[in-house]
């Protein structure tokens, strides 16, 4: 398996995230993958770095892949996840007042994460930060 | 229909991105909560929003979708322009709602085809 980008992610640089997600996806479409596959790493991608910005300390996110597969990781040096279960939960945010403005925190970033990739593990230490991988398969 | 027919049909204001009014529009979706629009707005859809910073693109690009229109008098800042530019997605302006602009591309055909 070998890494094929990797990127820093900035904790509240609202304007420049996403960015990383787009190198990914036009990274994805570069290798002619088949384009649903495509379109849900851009999703997970997307949400997983959106989450670092709005929870994080600053973070990275790198993309590996294989013949079988590609895989995700991201981790940041954030305040952490107080109740992964509840995080979970469709709905639920701890997203602040600026985020939810522009239309973040919507309690809906780890539910898109879960419902698109074919693998998703997270973890998570409080006052250290978090972890989560996430795989994807060629042939499912 | 293209995104040139229906800016033109309903007379909106083009703010930037318009060397993709070429491109296809074949479904519309309204939505401000973006990891909302992440999860459901189908490629090639028109989306109605009142977000007018610049990460609305990043989610119109990811999502492959044809257009990005502004509503209720929203306008995009210079950086959402100039990133609407360079990713060839249009940004259109309208005074309307997003439930009036959903009425007129409804009926102007803009709907996704059952099966």
């Amino acid at each position: 398996m070998r890494v094929i980008r990797e990127f820093k992610i900035k904790a509240k640089d609202f304007i420049h995230a996403g960015e990383g997600s787009m190198e990914i996806r036009k990274a994805l479409k570069s290798l002619n993958l088949n384009a649903e596959l495509v379109r849900r790493i851009s999703i997970c991608a997307y949400e997983a770095e959106m989450n670092v910005v709005i929870h994080g300390g600053d973070g990275t996110m790198s993309m590996a892949l294989d013949d079988t597969g590609v895989v995700i990781e991201v981790t940041d040096n954030g305040s952490g996840i107080d109740d992964i279960d509840l995080a979970l939960k469709e709905g639920y945010t701890t997203a602040g007042v600026e985020a939810q403005q522009m239309g973040f925190g919507a309690g809906m970033g780890l539910p898109n994460m879960v419902r698109n990739s074919d693998f998703f593990k997270i973890e998570s230490e409080k006052d250290y930060g978090t972890y989560l991988i996430m795989c994807f398969k060629f042939n499912k | 229909m293209k995104v040139r027919d229906i800016q033109s049909a309903f007379n909106l204001e083009v703010a930037a991105g318009g060397g993709g009014l070429d491109r296809e529009v074949v479904d519309g979706y309204c939505g401000d909560l973006l990891s909302d629009v992440m999860a459901n707005a189908g490629r090639g859809s028109v989306w109605l929003t009142m977000q007018s910073h610049q990460n609305i693109l990043a989610v119109a690009a990811l999502k492959e979708l044809a257009a990005i229109v502004l509503v209720n008098g929203n306008r995009p800042a210079d950086d959402t322009r100039a990133r609407a530019d360079q990713e060839g997605i249009p940004i259109l302006l309208s005074q309307g709602s997003s439930y009036q602009l959903a009425g007129m591309f409804f009926n102007a055909g803009i709907k996704k085809k059952e099966g």
